[in-house]
């Protein structure tokens, strides 16, 4: 009956973050051909205002939730949770590169529209619960990615970075879509629940969904930048854009962790037992190369970019201790990150200077003399990083490894203390050399931060200081939407 | 809000004023910090009132209110015997460790002040925090001031010295983090109280390995702290390169930090480990008692010197908690507090010499006792004091250790004995080959006597000495009450049977 394939006003709702980004998007790139050049500033406020649109459309999404479209999009708590995270990301990412594309001479309105169409990606994969839109979801934000960080066409670590990214994350979804190919071919269905229901039964050979599961695997860890499929992290941070990177770092990674979630724990949840040895290795690996590698970076977004490997993998360890403490846990790490690292990254973008000259660690050499406020600024975020208390990664590792130890990780969970640790080495010598040292040329007549550049840094700040003092409102939300 | 609360949170309120000080105005801030200081101090004298004519064990001024609904964690404060006079010392010595950088601290001088207050706040938080994981947040607020203050305001190797300080303190405090969290998935609280009374009435068992696990994680965070030999290394590079006012908040009150922790955390919570752990640790306390006299008694560097007298007496201390008898813990905690004076005013006086010649070579002093003989006397009294003579403050505290100890074994007293010898020989030494004797240079270069703020910094830790030496009474009845309620709460079955067959 044809009528059953018309969609209804609630599916539209339940899609209205999504369609609102992509109109928008749509929007500024007709626009963009249709400006002159002195009004292409008006890019970054109709971005703002489509963001804004959009955060407020995923709660009206969630006023009513459920399925949309035979299944294949889900509006549940846990959907919401990732599509607002990724709304602010995006809303950050906008305040901190709007000075950096007027300091790099590079006003465009593709930039805004490609990094709506990304988050519209992002939001799709988190609500998706059918593998082929996990799989839309995940080329429309990786595409969009792709193009974004190499967006200074004319800067040489831009082409570069782009063409790494663009080559290993493609590489990555072919095994994805062989994954799922395989899964198909075992069950007979894409969608996640019924996966799950035929797992239970029992009746499919574990050999071959064990491989599904596999090669789906390795496709996610491509994207979250987990051993042994992290090398291209760095490199792709450290050539694009600093407010790109930002972006990146917490952007796609947080959509890829949901899907990874959704994945594994609904449709894989029965094969739990195979799989959890896996991550657990993973999980060890990734933070230990991750920690490991920034001790010897000299460059600050290289180092940043190996710090987000190592988060990563403690993000890993809550996914490996499979239970609802474990995903809300991720969830909520996954959103003081976002915040903590798009701050960081804001100082650097900030710092950096036309053309990015200055992301050597030695460059920020006595900033706190010059610029106390945002020395101040990026200690927050590093003492985050660190994860000291009073900020919000330290309760985000803190609930992971409550959640890890509730599962009777032990050892994952000592590891994984140790090598934070570990980390506070490689953060501490940013503090080191923002504060002891005394100023050099670099921290010489900076210009002051630009308002938008300003209100990213100061949010950020404050989302890493609400969510280490109260940290009850975030975690209560998640430990409700979380997957079981 | 009890006074508590308000001796808790004045500090951190005095941070952000100090913050609000315009930069160019050194002096505000220096008055600012002293005005908060000393204000906290006078607040906090008041905590005393309900120990005045009794000596009641127990919680007082306690505040339990929620603070994050899941996990419960809760802002639960109250104070007892065990507390009171560290959070006194705190209070003491802040104002103290302002007025000795008066002319010292030259530059960023707002965020020094700033900086030393938010310390105290933190200090103060993790004697008086009764919610393990309110504890583990002060516990890591203390460290990200006191590396600041080391690393900006140091000596030539400030950044080394800050770096492994940060780190040390980091790898203990994360395994004890790990353990604070075991304890709260088997309890389903972080509520010390609430914890004890589980563990006490049976609720709450751990078989021996897990025990002695858990007793080892927040074991190792408090001994870095202590520093209890071999992990001490830290505290020599801390000490020398710090600001003064560093080393005397880092000595006087950072280090029981530690010892405090031993008392109030690992005893009580894990009992059979704690007393099967004993012999080791009072092993290694023994070790660290003559290795820290006997590299004090070569060292060339004044500050040097004092810190690894540190690491001599704290280990005293740790021989007394370790005995499990009355006197012992008596004696370990008017020893935390006897430390936190002596040494303290120990490193001021180190500092006075420097800001006059600096230098902290002994070498570079002889004779200092003509140009400045009340340096040179405040210098004695403190000395003596340190190592123990009678009528003075350490005298007691050593003296119950050692009682104690002998109860408990008394092959260790024969040893620790051997370390209260070994430091009258090196610091009559250093204070023989400062003060008297030939100078390397003439005597009266660079080199005045006391200054009236100087005085005024250095008078009230003298007094203690004294009052401290000889009037025992006005301390020790809060801390016996309280001891005695801690070694009730590490009687184990096993020991109750040992101590029931010695009657």
């Amino acid at each position: 009956m044809p009528a059953n394939f018309l969609p209804t006003s609630v599916e539209y709702l339940r899609v209205l973050p999504d369609i609102i980004l992509t109109v928008m998007g749509a929007l500024m790139l007709l626009l963009e051909a249709a400006l002159p050049d002195r009004q292409k500033w008006i890019f970054a406020p109709l971005s703002l205002a489509g963001l804004s649109a959009a955060l407020l459309g995923a709660l009206a999404a969630y006023s009513d939730p459920g399925p949309a479209f035979q299944n294949m999009i889900v509006v549940d708590g846990f959907a919401t949770f990732f599509r607002v995270l990724v709304i602010v990301v995006a809303l950050l990412a906008v305040l901190s590169s709007s000075d950096y594309l007027r300091r790099e001479g590079s006003m465009g309105g593709e930039f805004y529209a490609l990094l709506l169409f990304s988050t519209a990606g992002q939001s799709i994969m988190a609500s998706a619960e059918e593998l082929i839109m996990i799989f839309i979801g995940l080329e429309i934000s990786s595409i969009a990615s792709y193009v974004l960080a190499g967006y200074l066409r004319d800067d040489p670590r831009n082409n570069e970075s782009a063409l790494k990214y663009f080559l290993l994350g493609s590489f990555a979804t072919a095994f994805l879509l062989y994954g799922i190919a395989w899964i198909y071919g075992v069950t007979g269905t894409t969608n996640l629940v019924d996966i799950r229901r035929a797992l239970l039964n029992a009746n499919e050979p574990l050999a071959f969904v064990s491989t599904a599961a596999a090669l789906m695997f390795v496709g996610f860890a491509f994207k979250i930048s987990a051993a042994p499929f992290q090398s291209w992290a760095p490199d792709v941070y450290q050539g694009a854009p600093a407010p790109v990177a930002a972006f990146l770092t917490v952007g796609p990674k947080g959509a890829a962790f949901a899907i990874l979630l959704r994945v594994f724990f609904t449709a894989f949840g029965p094969i739990a037992s195979t799989w959890a040895p896996l991550l657990w290795a993973v999980s060890f690996a990734t933070m230990t190369v991750g920690n490991f590698a920034a001790i010897l970076q000299s460059d600050i977004k290289r180092l940043l970019g190996y710090s987000s490997i190592a988060h990563a993998g403690y993000v890993l360890v809550a996914v490996t201790a499979h239970s609802g403490a474990g995903s809300a846990a991720a969830m909520f790490y996954l959103a003081a990150y976002a915040f903590t690292n798009i701050g960081a990254f804001a100082v650097v973008t900030y710092f950096s200077r036309k053309g990015e000259r200055f992301t050597k660690v030695d460059d920020f050499a006595g900033l706190a003399q010059r610029q106390p406020v945002m020395a101040a600024m990026l200690t927050i975020f590093l003492l985050s990083l660190i994860g000291v208390p009073l900020t919000g990664g330290f309760f985000g590792k803190f609930y992971i490894f409550k959640a890890a130890l509730d599962a009777n990780l032990v050892w994952l969970t000592v590891l994984g203390l140790l090598n934070s640790a570990v980390a506070a080495y490689y953060y501490l010598r940013i503090l080191v050399v923002m504060y002891f040292r005394e100023p050099g040329e670099a921290v010489e007549h900076l210009p002051p931060a630009g308002p938008a550049l300003k209100a990213a840094v100061y949010g950020s700040a404050l989302g890493t200081l609400i969510l280490g003092i109260f940290p009850g409102w975030v975690l209560e939300f998640a430990s409700r939407a979380a997957l079981r | 809000m009890t006074l508590l609360d308000t001796v808790l949170f004045l500090p951190l309120v005095g941070f952000f004023l100090l913050l609000l000080v315009p930069k160019d105005n050194p002096n505000a801030s220096r008055v600012g910090a002293l005005l908060i200081s000393v204000s906290v101090f006078a607040a906090s004298l008041g905590l005393i009132a309900p120990y005045w004519f009794a000596a009641p064990a127990g919680w007082h001024f306690e505040t339990n209110l929620p603070w994050i609904s899941y996990p419960p964690i809760r802002y639960h404060v109250a104070l007892d015997g065990l507390s009171l006079w560290l959070v006194l010392l705190s209070t003491l010595l802040t104002p103290v460790a302002v007025l000795v950088s008066w002319n010292h601290i030259d530059k960023r001088v707002k965020e020094y002040y700033a900086l030393l207050i938010l310390l105290e706040f933190g200090l103060i938080g993790v004697f008086v925090a009764l919610d393990l994981f309110l504890f583990y947040v002060f516990w890591e607020v203390s460290l990200v001031p006191m590396y600041f203050l080391i690393g900006i305001w140091g000596h030539e190797r400030r950044i080394y010295a800050a770096v492994k300080f940060f780190l040390y303190t980091m790898a203990g405090s994360v395994l004890m983090l790990a353990a604070i969290i075991y304890l709260y998935n088997k309890s389903g609280t972080f509520d010390y109280s609430d914890i004890l009374a589980q563990i006490q009435s049976g609720r709450l068992v751990f078989d021996a390995r897990v025990q002695l696990l858990l007793f080892l994680a927040f074991f190792g965070a408090f001994a870095i702290k202590v520093p209890l030999f071999p992990l001490h290394t830290w505290l020599p590079d801390a000490h020398v390169e710090a600001p003064t006012a560093g080393s005397v908040m880092l000595a006087s009150v950072m280090l029981k930090m530690g010892t405090y922790g031993l008392m109030r955390y690992c005893l009580p919570l894990f009992p059979e480990a704690s007393r099967n752990s004993a012999p080791w640790v009072a092993g290694l306390a023994i070790v660290g008692i003559i290795y820290g006299a006997l590299v004090a008694l070569v060292q060339p560097n004044m500050k040097k010197l004092v810190a690894y007298s540190s690491v001599s007496h704290l280990g005293f201390v740790v021989l007394g908690i370790f005995s499990f008898t009355q006197q012992g813990f008596d004696g370990a905690v008017y020893q935390m507090l006897n430390h936190g004076i002596s040494t303290g005013a120990l490193f001021m006086l180190v500092g006075y010499l420097y800001e006059r010649r600096h230098s902290l070579e002994i070498a570079a002093y002889g004779g200092v006792a003509t140009p400045a003989p009340n340096l040179a006397a405040v210098f004695l009294i403190t000395t003596l004091a340190s190592i123990g003579l009678p009528i003075l403050n350490n005298f007691v505290g050593e003296y119950l250790v050692l009682q104690g100890t002998a109860q408990a074994n008394f092959t260790w007293v024969v040893f620790a004995a051997l370390g209260v010898i070994l430091s009258a020989c090196y610091m009559l030494w250093l204070y023989q080959r400062a003060f008297y004797g030939r100078a390397a240079e003439p005597v009266s270069h660079h080199m005045f006597d006391l200054t009236p703020r100087e005085w005024a910094a250095i008078l009230p830790l003298l007094a203690l000495m004294v009052w401290m030496g000889t009037f025992t009474q006005s301390f020790l009845p809060p801390i016996s009450a309280q001891n005695a309620q801690i070694l009730q709460q590490t009687q184990t079955p096993a020991a109750a049977k040992v101590a029931l067959n010695a009657r």
